[in-house]
C-alpha cells in the first residue's frame, strides 16, 4: 500500500515505513542535511531537514518522521527556511573560523550550508570551542574544536563497520565524540578505515597529512623518490578534476607523478599480481595439507587490525601474505635498489592508496627490515590530487604515460583488487592454473562481483569444490565470522575488503561519492578486465622476470622473508 | 556463565549478571562503583566485555551520568552543592575557587590523593547555601575566601593523624 502525501502541493507515494525525507527527494525538492547517512540510523540530531507539516504546531525532521497518508509538508516554508538559517548560524557559533586552512576547505558540508542559506554576518557571538587536536595515530587525525555532533562517524563506524571505536562522550555543553577514555585514536579500537572521515560533514576528521614529508623528499637531491599507486586510483582521481566518474586516468596518473618529480612511478597492481601469485599458491597448499581453512585474504589493513583485535581466532586463517603496497616496498627497496645501483636508505619510497590504514600499515613494525621502513609515506587519493594541482598541473591536457619497468607491468586481474570481489575472482584464476595447468574457462565469477556486502559463489576446480566468498565492510566481515563460528556457514576462501564495496569506496577516496559514483567507478575496473590482453596474475611476464632473477618461486624462502608476515593479538583497551 | 577476566573485585558482581545485555550496563557500573568507589579503566573495559559493548559506549555512557567517577576518591572528598539555593547564592564561585586551589576539575582526585572533588545537584541544606560537604561534614555560607582555610584545616588533621 503506497501512502499519498503532498510536498509544497504535488502530490507524491511513499513507501510504508518510509521517512519523509525520501519522497520529497523523490518529489525534485533538496532539504538540506547533516546528520543524515544512507543505510544508517536517522536521529534527526542536526534537525537541518526540519518541513512544515500541515496542522501540526512544531517543525518535523524529515529525515526521522514517518509518512503519514494525507500529509501536507512544506520543505521551503519562511519558517522552514528561517529555523535552517538559525541552527547553521548557531553551529558557526561554536565554529572555529578557519576555513582557509582547514583540510575539509572547499568539501564542507557547513560551509556549503551557510553558502546555501546566504549567511553574510554573524548574529550570535563568537564562542568557538577550544581545538584539542588528535595527531595521535598514524592515519586519522581528530579535531573535535570542529565536530558538530552530528553523530554520523559513530554511526559509520558502530553500525556499518561494526568497530565502534568512537562514541558520544559527557552530557549537554559537554557532550563529545571520544573514543574509549577520551584517549588518543592510537590506542582506541580504530581500524583505521577512514568511513568516519568520508562521512564528516566537516574537518572535524580527516586524514594524516603526509604531502609535507613527500615534498621534502621530493626536494632531496640525495634521495631516489619512487611511488606506486594502487589500482583503484586511476579510476577515482580524475573525478578530482572535474572528469566523469569511472574515467580510468591511469596514463594521466604516471604523467602527472613525473611531473611532481617523482623519479619512478610503478603500479601497484604490479604488485597485486605478485600477491595473488603467493595468495594463490598458499591457498593450494592449504588445500592439499588440510588447512587452516577458510583462508581469509589479507591485503586489506583495516581488516587485519580488526581480526587482530576481535576475533584473534581466526589469525592462523589469515594469509601470511603482505598487502601489495607492502609487496611493492620490500621489492623495491631490495631488488629494485640492486638493479638501479641505489642505497636502500636512499630511497624514499612513495605509496598512493584509497585508504587511511594503509599509513598504519606502513607504520607497522614488521613492515621494515634492518631499520628501514619498505614504505616511507602514504597519501590518499585526495592528498595525492592536492599535489597535482599545487604543482600546477593540468591533469586532463597531459599525453598518458607508461608506468616504469620493473614494476610497472599488471595483467587486469591485479587491476580488479580496486573493486570488492576482485581478489577472490583473481586469485582463483591463479588457482585454477595452479590446479590445472590452465586458467578457467569462465574468468568472470559474476556472482561476487556488484555492490552487496555478503557474496558467496561454488566453484569447482580439478574435481574440487569450494566455497568462496567476497565480504565487504567489518561489519559484514563480524557477521560472517560469528556465523562460521556458531557454524552456520562453511567457506574455503573469503576476501574482506575492509570498505563497503571495496577500495573504489575507501576512507582515502574523493570525498564526492554516491553510491551511483562507486557503480562507476566498479564498472570501470571489470570494463578493463574485459578488455584486457592478459587476465590471469602468472600472464605477467615482470613477474615471471622477478620469480626468475630474484624470487625463485612463490612461497620460497625468499619470499618468505619478503613477501611475507605474522600477526599478533592486540588488546587495545588495555 | 560467561564471566571472563577483570579486577578481581568485580568478578562476583558481574558473575551476579549473568546472560545480561545492554540494558543491565547502568546497574552493573553502579555495583562496581559501589565496590571500587570509582570505575577504573579495566573495569570499564571488563563490564564492556561482560555485557558485549565496545568500551568506548560503556565510558560513553558513564560520562553521561554525575554519579559515576573514573579516579578513586581521595582522603577527603569534597561535594560541591550545585543546587538551585546554592547556585543564586554563589556555589559557582565556591566550586572555581576549590579547582583554583585544589589544581583538579570537578570529579578529579589530586594527585597525593588528599582531595577530591564532585559536583552534586542538592544536598538538602538549603538553609546554609552555599553549602559543601567534606566526607559527609557540612561547610555553610562560605565565601571563595573561606576556602583555603578550610582545606588547610583539613591538611593538618592529616598530619596530626599521621603522627
Amino acid at each position: 500500500m503506497k501512502i499519498p502525501i503532498t510536498v509544497n502541493g504535488r502530490t507524491v507515494e511513499a513507501e510504508p515505513g518510509e521517512m519523509l525525507l525520501a519522497p520529497i527527494r523523490r518529489a525534485g525538492y533538496s532539504v538540506p542535511t547533516l546528520c543524515y547517512g544512507e543505510g544508517m540510523t536517522p536521529t534527526g540530531a542536526c534537525r537541518l531537514c526540519v518541513v512544515e507539516i500541515e496542522g501540526r504546531s512544531g517543525l518535523a525532521t524529515s529525515c526521522a518522521t514517518p509518512a503519514e497518508a494525507g500529509m501536507e509538508v512544506l520543505t521551503h516554508s519562511p519558517r522552514a527556511v528561517e529555523a535552517r538559517r538559525t541552527i547553521v548560524e548557531l553551529l558557526l557559533a561554536r565554529h572555529p573560523d578557519d576555513c582557509l586552512y582547514c583540510a575539509r576547505h572547499g568539501f564542507c558540508r557547513l560551509q556549503d550550508l551557510a553558502e546555501d542559506l546566504g549567511i553574510r554576518r554573524r548574529r550570535f557571538p563568537a564562542d568557538p570551542l577550544p581545538t584539542r587536536l588528535d595527531i595521535s595515530s598514524p592515519a586519522i587525525a581528530r579535531d573535535p574544536a570542529k565536530c558538530i555532533l552530528c553523530g554520523k562517524c559513530v554511526r559509520v563506524c558502530e553500525e556499518i563497520q561494526g568497530v565502534a571505536a568512537i562514541d558520544f562522550s559527557g552530557r549537554g555543553s559537554e557532550t563529545r565524540i571520544a573514543a574509549a577514555f577520551d584517549e588518543g585514536m592510537n590506542i582506541s579500537s580504530c581500524v583505521y578505515c577512514g568511513q568516519c572521515v568520508r562521512a564528516c560533514p566537516t574537518g572535524a576528521l580527516a586524514e594524516q597529512d603526509s604531502t609535507g614529508r613527500v615534498l621534502e623528499a621530493l626536494q632531496d637531491p640525495e634521495l631516489t623518490v619512487v611511488v606506486q599507486h594502487a589500482p583503484s586510483i586511476s579510476v577515482t582521481l580524475g573525478e578530482e578534476f572535474g572528469l566523469p566518474a569511472g574515467k580510468d586516468v591511469d596514463g594521466l596518473l604516471a604523467a602527472a607523478l613525473r611531473r611532481l618529480g617523482f623519479d619512478r612511478v610503478f603500479d601497484t597492481s604490479f604488485s597485486a599480481d605478485l600477491t595473488i601469485m603467493e595468495e594463490s599458491s598458499e591457498l593450494v597448499r592449504r588445500l592439499e595439507t588440510g588447512g587452516p581453512l577458510p583462508l581469509l585474504t589479507s591485503c586489506s589493513p583495516g581488516w587485519i587490525k580488526f581480526v587482530e583485535e576481535f576475533h584473534p581466532r581466526f589469525i592462523p586463517h589469515l594469509s601470511t601474505c603482505k598487502s601489495p603496497q607492502q609487496m611493492l616496498g620490500a621489492v623495491i627497496k631490495t631488488h629494485f635498489a640492486k638493479l638501479a645501483g641505489i642505497v636502500p636508505g636512499k630511497i624514499f619510497s612513495v605509496a598512493i592508496m584509497p585508504c587511511t590504514a594503509k599509513k598504519f600499515e606502513a607504520a607497522r613494525p614488521e613492515m621494515a627490515r634492518e631499520g628501514l621502513p619498505d614504505i616511507d609515506a602514504v597519501l590518499t587519493t585526495r592528498e595525492i590530487a592536492r599535489m597535482i594541482r599545487m604543482g600546477g598541473i593540468d591533469l586532463a591536457r597531459l599525453e598518458p604515460e607508461e608506468s616504469d619497468p620493473p614494476f610497472g607491468e599488471r595483467t587486469t586481474a591485479g587491476k580488479i583488487f580496486g573493486a570488492g570481489g576482485g581478489v577472490m575472482e583473481a586469485a582463483l584464476r591463479n588457482a585454477h592454473y595452479l590446479l590445472t595447468g590452465s586458467p578457467p574457462e569462465r574468468l568472470e565469477l559474476k556472482e561476487i562481483r556488484g555492490p552487496a556486502g555478503i557474496k558467496e559463489a561454488e566453484v569447482e576446480i580439478a574435481g574440487r569444490k569450494l566455497r568462496v566468498a567476497a565480504v565487504s565492510g567489518t561489519g559484514n566481515a563480524r557477521r560472517v565470522l560469528e556465523e562460521m563460528e556458531a557454524g552456520l556457514r562453511e567457506l574455503d576462501f573469503i576476501e574482506v575488503m575492509t570498505c563497503p564495496g571495496g577500495c573504489v569506496n575507501g576512507g582515502g577516496q574523493p570525498y564526492t561519492a554516491d553510491p551511483e559514483t562507486i557503480r562507476k567507478r566498479v564498472r570501470a575496473l571489470y570494463r578493463l578486465d574485459r578488455s584486457g590482453e592478459r587476465r590471469v596474475s602468472r600472464e605477467n611476464r615482470s613477474i615471471q622476470r622477478l620469480y626468475r632473477e630474484f624470487l625463485g618461486e612463490p612461497l620460497s624462502e625468499k619470499s618468505h622473508r619478503l613477501l611475507h608476515t605474522a600477526y599478533s593479538p592486540r588488546d587495545v583497551t588495555k | 556463565m560467561k564471566v571472563k577476566t577483570g579486577p578481581e573485585k568485580i568478578i562476583p558482581i558481574l558473575a551476579a549478571y549473568p546472560e545480561a545485555g545492554r540494558d543491565s550496563l547502568i546497574p552493573l557500573l553502579q555495583d562496581v562503583q559501589e565496590a571500587e568507589g570509582y570505575l577504573s579503566r579495566e573495569a570499564v573495559v571488563a563490564v564492556g566485555r561482560h555485557l558485549g559493548l565496545p568500551a568506548g559506549k560503556v565510558y560513553g555512557v558513564a560520562t553521561f551520568y554525575n554519579q559515576f567517577r573514573f579516579s578513586p576518591r581521595g582522603r577527603y572528598h569534597i561535594q560541591v552543592c550545585r543546587g538551585t539555593a546554592c547556585h543564586v547564592r554563589g556555589s559557582g564561585t565556591l566550586l572555581g575557587r576549590l579547582e583554583r586551589e585544589l589544581k583538579i576539575a570537578a570529579g578529579e582526585t589530586g594527585r597525593d590523593g588528599l582531595f577530591s572533588l564532585e559536583v552534586v545537584s542538592c544536598i538538602g541544606a538549603c538553609g546554609l547555601a552555599p553549602v559543601i560537604s567534606v566526607n559527609g561534614e557540612y561547610h555553610g555560607h562560605l565565601t571563595g575566601d573561606d576556602i583555603p582555610a578550610l582545606l588547610e584545616d583539613y591538611r593538618n588533621r592529616e598530619t596530626d593523624e599521621d603522627d
